[in-house]
Order: C-alpha cells, then structure tokens, then sequence
C-alpha cells in the first residue's frame, strides 16, 4: 500500500497541518512533510475527524438484497464518512445465531468499505420470548459485543432482565428499541395534534418513556450497561440525564432525523417521513438537540434502513418504517449542532466516532488522530454545500426524507486503515 | 361561473367559505334535477368518474354513482374485492391503470388514512379526487351534506350574513360519539366552523381525539349538559371493534351514557334536529323511535347527499356555465 499524504488538513478543526498515512497507521504529523513517493491529497484547509462509527445500520443482508447489501451499504457508509457499522439483527434469517453474524462479518471484511460489526439478537427470531445464544456469537468470529432486538422491543420485563445480566459474562451490552408495544399497536405517527387531525393512529411518547424508565431500574438493578437506541423525545433525554447523575451505566443515542425533522411532515402522508420511533415535535428536537450537546445523549446512530420503492411508494399505511440515514449524517449534524453552535468538531469526533467506538468495544475505531494510531480517518469540507439526490447515493434504496435538501459538509476523503474507501474528487468507490 | 374549489376534494380544510357556500348553492339548484321526470342533465357528457372503493360503502357508493349518472358522466365502479386490488395490486398500479383508461375524476374511498392524498399528489396520475372517506381522517361530501341539511332545516335560526348567501351561522352543533375514530367528525368540526356554527363534540374521554387545541369546536364528556343548548345534534355510528378495543366497559353502558334516548331528546329544543351519518346501531348509539320521529332528518341526508355530490363533481369537472345550463333553470 502507497503512503498517503493530507497535506492542509485541520485535525478536530485545529491548526493546519499534513499528515502522513503509511502502513495503514498515522505515521507523521507536522507542517510540510516530504511527500516522496506518497500519494498526495490537498485538504485545502478541510477538518480531519476519526472515521464514523455508527451503532445502528440496517444493511438488510441476507434476506432483503433487494433493498440494500452489505456492499451497497458499506459504499454508503464510506460516502458518508464512516469506517465501522453495527449491522442491526433484523435480516432473513435473523442475525440470532454464531452463522449468521459470522456470514454478516465475513461479507464486511470482504468488501472492505467499512468495517462491519453485527449486532446480535437478543431473542431467538426477535420473537421476544427465549434468550438467543448470546454467548456463542460473543465467542464467534464476529465477537459480538452489541445485542438488540431492534425494529421490537424487549418488552418481556423477564427476559430484559436475564439479558441485561447475562451479557455481563463479556461486557456486553443491550441495545433497546423502547416500544411499549400495547400502547403502540398500529401506530405509525406520533401521538399529538397532527396525528389527530390527519386520524393516524398515534404513537404516543409515553410509550418509548415508559420503556426506558422501567429499563433504567433494571439495569441499575443488576448493576448492567443498557444502551437506548434513537431517543426521541424530551421525557427520554431527561429520563437518560437522570440515570447518568446516579452513575449509571447507560448510554443513548439519537438519529439525525430526529434532531432534524418534526411530524409536521406527516401532513403530507409522504411515507418518506415514515419512521420508528415516529418523527416528533418541534420541542422534542430541542431536547434532543440539547441532549446531544451536553453529553446526555452520547451518540448519533443513523438507523440508517433502506425499503425498496414499492415499500415506499404508496399508501402511507401500507409504507415500512424507516429512511436512509448513513451518507446524510454528518451533514444534518453539522447542520443541526455544528452551525448552531451547540457542538464543535471534536464535539462531532466525540459523538459520531469516539463514543460509539467505546459503547460497541472497537479498540482501533474512534481513535484519537496521533502518530501510532490507525488511520481511519475522514476528512470534511466544512464549507461545501450539496443537494441530497437520492438517485446519487450509495445505498440501493432511495428512501431519504432528505431529497432535495441543501445540506451543508461534504465528505472529501474517507481512509479505512489507510485504503481509501471514498474520494470524493477521484469519485473512488473501494 | 368560476369554481372556488381546489383541483381535488381530499379535506373540508381543502374549502373556505367561499368555496363551501358555492358548494351548497350549486347543490340547491341541481336538487331541482331530481324534481323532474327525466332526472337527468348533460353537463358532464363523455367525462369518466371512477367510483374506487376499497372499503365496502354501498350508500355512500351508490350516492355518488347517482350523482354522476344524473349529470351524464359515464361510470366505472371499480370495487376492491372482484379486482386485482384484492390480489395485491397497489395502489399505484391501480391509479396508473385509471389513468391509462382516462379517468377524469376518481371517487376513492379508503380504509386508511390519507389515501386520497397520496392518489392525487404522489405523481401517479393527474384526475381529480375526491375523498369518499379515509380511515379515520375526513369524509368531506358528509360533512357537505349534513351543512346542506342544517341549512334546509334551519334557517329560522340561521344568523343572515351580508353576502348573500346563507352560511350556518348562529347555529350550535352537537358531535356525539365516538370522535377519535371518526372521519365524519372531522370533516364537520372544520366545514361547519367555516360556515359559521358553533360545534361541540361529546365523547367518553377514551374517544376524545387528544391534543385538540387548535380544533374549532369545544368538547365535552357529557351529552346531558350539552344537548339543552343545541339546534342540531350528529350521533356517530359506534363500530364494533370499539367496544372490543376496551374504549368503554360495555354496549349497555355506552347507550345509558351516550345513546340518544326518548327521554334525553326531550332535553333538546323544540326546533333542534337528530342526524345520523348511517348506518345506524338502533338502541345503541341511537333510540330507535328517536331516529323514526320528526325531528329525525336522516333520510334527508340521504337524499341530499345526491345533490351535493352533484354539486361537487360538477365544480371540480364541469362547465363554465351555470349548473342547469340555458333554459333548464
């Protein structure tokens, strides 16, 4: 592998510098390194930030090859400035056995856009009713850290318990879709003045809190590390702030869209703004926006979950859940707390690669940009502008709430061990 | 005559006054069509009107099926079962088929909410639609027709507005029963403020829509204080699957609360008049000599529903001239 050399580079938005990438490591840093025999990319002034870890990708592979692939999904997860995803369970078969996160595993490390780390099921089937063999996938080839049974609820207080116990025999932790599901049969938009007027039926937000806050007491209980995946409203960011002021051991995440959108969108029973958890208030992004600054909430996870046009393209009733979310992230981000002043680029680093590197225990992702250190990097150009054409993204699905948008930040650059996954100028796609 | 409605009638927020008044006018003068003994007119001659039916409604199929005929527009009746709809066609494929075969208008009605929506903007085809009822949302030629209704036979009590035309004020309305699940509801809270009628709707809390504060209407758990206060009262058709869902204990005591009895009529006065969407429950939500007595104007309903849908198709599809055209009026 050639050595590569980023020469005007800002490291965290700092000061600028050229640093030199050999071996796939970070091999110097410094103001006008020799650049012999060294591939060489100008910054022009663009940040450096250690790649992108998202918690909650849905790759849809195996089962739903139609909609995405781990191929396609990783193409758009190195557009979008990530180096590793957590590949949520929900596949056909279910990622609830040592084969299928292994097949998941291997498929990641042999197209080699991006590192991918499946998630486990918590249950067999995601049924909810028997533990899945958590154990063997930890022992497999894919060490599986990260269980969930996303897209459901561990709803059975029972079996939430057992789980959140169980992991503790390799730190593992349980990452819960909270859903009451008997407050939320048939929901399929927040619950509140829009869902009433347009006579959708609601998802109210008690539901999610309820969750969490019964979550919260089992953990602390059983002295266990609970993850909350795509907190959505203002209730579950304050119920989260809490648990973390009596020490907890509990993290959570918000998706961009939720930092972004509100459920005004729903007037127009686009199923593009189709979601689980649903779109909420304006007063809820607040929260959520406000949760994310001070640390309550400790990670973006994209829930990145691409549906083929048919599962898009007609009633919104009969409309799956879910956007596209890997190669949007960064900018609505930047969009959203960046240019609002509410968190700067190490605040980016800490929330989109530094904290979900440490919460799914990747040891080489999320890594802080010295010498030594493995070169999974991205470079962003702050300035930069584009328009969301969903024909143009990486993912095989074009289920973005976001076409059409001027966002600001383009990835430039995205290095995986120092092998360019994405360039935007070389239009690289491996 | 310019029409003031909207290229599609999805939604009784679609109409402002204007375009609600016209509505009603135009339906005035062709209910004078079913009054002849040929009841019909040429206006709507070689346009195609697509009665799309998802969810069974005979009455509400065949109103529109009338309205269209008595202004000559030819009909396709394209029912969900019998179709290619119930083999898992989707919508989608359905409306570019409609399309393909030159439907000027689609009358849709829907189990879900926002169906006509999507038909008339997702790109699909470029018909008018009209909303014959989606889910929980909005039926807007109800609510056009129980305005039609009120103003018939109330008019004694309708506050005159400088326009010339007659809206519904001064009038207090009563909405009774199961508000949360109810697109008859909706499209009347927000046509019957329009024109100018105070609303209430009376529901058991569990069938109180929450998060109301930006409806035109006031609400109430009790029928029995509001219903001294009303010049007309709409009990709502409560399905089965509520009383299966756990909205209330039981049939019985929904009917002792919420059911327009002999004895709780009596409160109303003299002049207020009972309405029913139908079908109705008999001695459930409803009494049954209450709805055969002589402030009942159900059947009205029915009947005006023709002409409103007349009046409806005619604004959205027709002509230029006025709806009787020369020497007809």
């Amino acid at each position: 592998m050639s050595a590569i050399v980023l020469k005007n580079v800002r490291p965290l938005g700092g000061a600028n510098v050229d640093v030199l990438i050999d071996n796939g490591v970070i091999a110097a840093i410094g103001e006008d390194l020799p650049v012999d025999q060294a591939h060489i990319v100008d910054g022009k002034g663009a940040v450096l930030l250690p790649g992108f870890v998202d918690l909650h990708t849905h790759l849809r592979e195996p089962g739903r090859e139609d909609a995405e692939t781990v191929e396609t999904g990783t193409a758009a997860a190195a557009r979008g400035g990530f180096t590793a995803v957590f590949a949520m369970a929900n596949s056909t078969p279910v990622a609830d056995s040592a084969a299928v996160v292994e097949q998941v595993w291997r498929l990641g490390r042999e197209i080699g856009l991006c590192d991918v780390h499946p998630v486990g099921a918590v249950s067999v089937g995601l049924r909810g009713e028997q533990l899945a063999e958590l154990g063997t996938m930890a022992d497999s080839a894919a060490r599986v850290r990260v269980f969930s049974d996303d897209g459901h609820c561990v709803s059975d207080a029972l079996l939430m318990r057992r789980a959140l116990e169980y992991v503790k025999a390799f730190d593992g932790v349980i990452a819960q879709h909270a859903q009451e599901p008997a407050l939320t049969a048939g929901a399929d938009k927040n619950e509140g003045e829009v869902s009433s007027q347009l006579g959708l039926r609601g998802w109210p937000r008690v539901a999610e809190e309820s969750i969490i806050a019964r979550d919260i007491m089992l953990a602390e209980y059983v002295d266990s590390r609970l993850h909350l995946c795509h907190v959505s409203t203002a209730g579950s960011v304050e119920l989260v702030r809490q648990a973390k002021a009596r020490g907890l051991k509990v993290t959570a995440e918000v998706t961009p869209h939720h930092l972004s959108l509100t459920d005004e969108l729903a007037r127009t029973y686009d199923p593009a703004f189709k979601v689980n958890p649903p779109l909420r208030t304006s007063a809820d992004v607040e929260a959520v926006r406000a949760g994310l600054a001070d640390g309550t909430l400790d990670v973006v996870g994209t829930d990145h979950a691409p549906h083929a046009d048919q599962d898009k393209d007609c009633e919104w009733g009969c409309a799956s859940f879910g956007m596209l979310g890997l190669q949007t992230a960064l900018s609505v981000v930047v969009d959203a707390m960046v240019s609002t002043g509410a968190l700067d680029w190490a605040g980016v680093a800490d929330r989109m690669s530094i904290r979900p590197a440490q919460i799914g225990q990747l040891t080489d992702q999320g890594r802080p940009i010295e010498v030594g250190e493995p070169a999974n990097l991205v470079l962003v150009d702050p300035d930069a502008t584009w328009v969301v054409d969903p024909e143009e993204l990486g993912s095989k699905s074009r289920n973005s709430p976001f076409a059409g948008h001027t966002l600001p930040a383009q990835v430039v650059l995205t290095l995986l061990r120092g092998k360019m996954t994405y360039s935007l100028q070389e239009k690289v796609a491996r | 005559m310019n029409t003031h409605m909207k290229a599609h009638l999805l939604s009784t927020t679609d109409l402002d006054r204007e375009a609600a008044l016209q509505i009603l006018d135009t339906a005035e003068e062709l209910a004078r069509v079913s009054d002849m003994p040929i009841k019909k007119m040429p206006t709507l001659r070689g346009r195609t009107v697509v009665n799309l039916f998802f969810e069974d409604s005979t009455r509400t199929r065949i109103s529109f099926e009338a309205a269209a005929k008595r202004l000559s527009a030819d009909v396709i009746n394209f029912s969900a079962k019998g179709s290619s709809v119930s083999k898992g066609e989707s919508l989608k494929d359905t409306a570019l088929t409609l399309a393909a075969m030159g439907a000027d208008a689609v009358v849709i009605r829907h189990s879900m909410s926002g169906a006509p929506h999507r038909l008339a903007h997702a790109d699909w085809m470029d018909a008018h639609v009209i909303n014959a009822g989606d889910g929980t949302h909005e039926h807007p030629t109800q609510a056009l027709l129980d305005a039609f209704t009120l103003r018939q036979h109330l008019g004694d009590h309708i506050t005159a507005s400088a326009e010339g035309s007659t809206g519904l004020d001064g009038l207090h309305v009563a909405i009774v029963g199961d508000v949360l699940h109810s697109r008859v509801a909706r499209s009347n809270v927000h046509l019957l403020n329009t024109l100018g009628a105070k609303v209430t709707v009376v529901a058991p809390p569990t069938l109180m829509p929450l998060h109301t504060d930006n409806w035109p209407c006031e609400g109430s758990y009790s029928l029995d204080e509001v219903l001294p206060h009303v010049d007309a009262v709409m009990m709502l058709r409560v399905q089965h699957e509520r009383m299966e869902g756990g909205f209330f204990p039981s049939a019985r005591e929904y009917s002792q609360r919420y059911g327009l009895t002999v004895q709780r009529a009596a409160a109303m006065p003299d002049h207020a008049i009972v309405m029913h969407p139908g079908p109705m429950n008999r001695g459930l939500e409803i009494e049954s000599r209450v709805a055969d007595s002589p402030r009942s104007v159900i059947v009205d309903q029915v009947r005006n529903g023709v002409s409103v849908r007349m009046a409806v198709l005619y604004l959205l599809l027709g002509g230029s001239e006025s709806a009787l055209g020369d020497g007809a009026a």
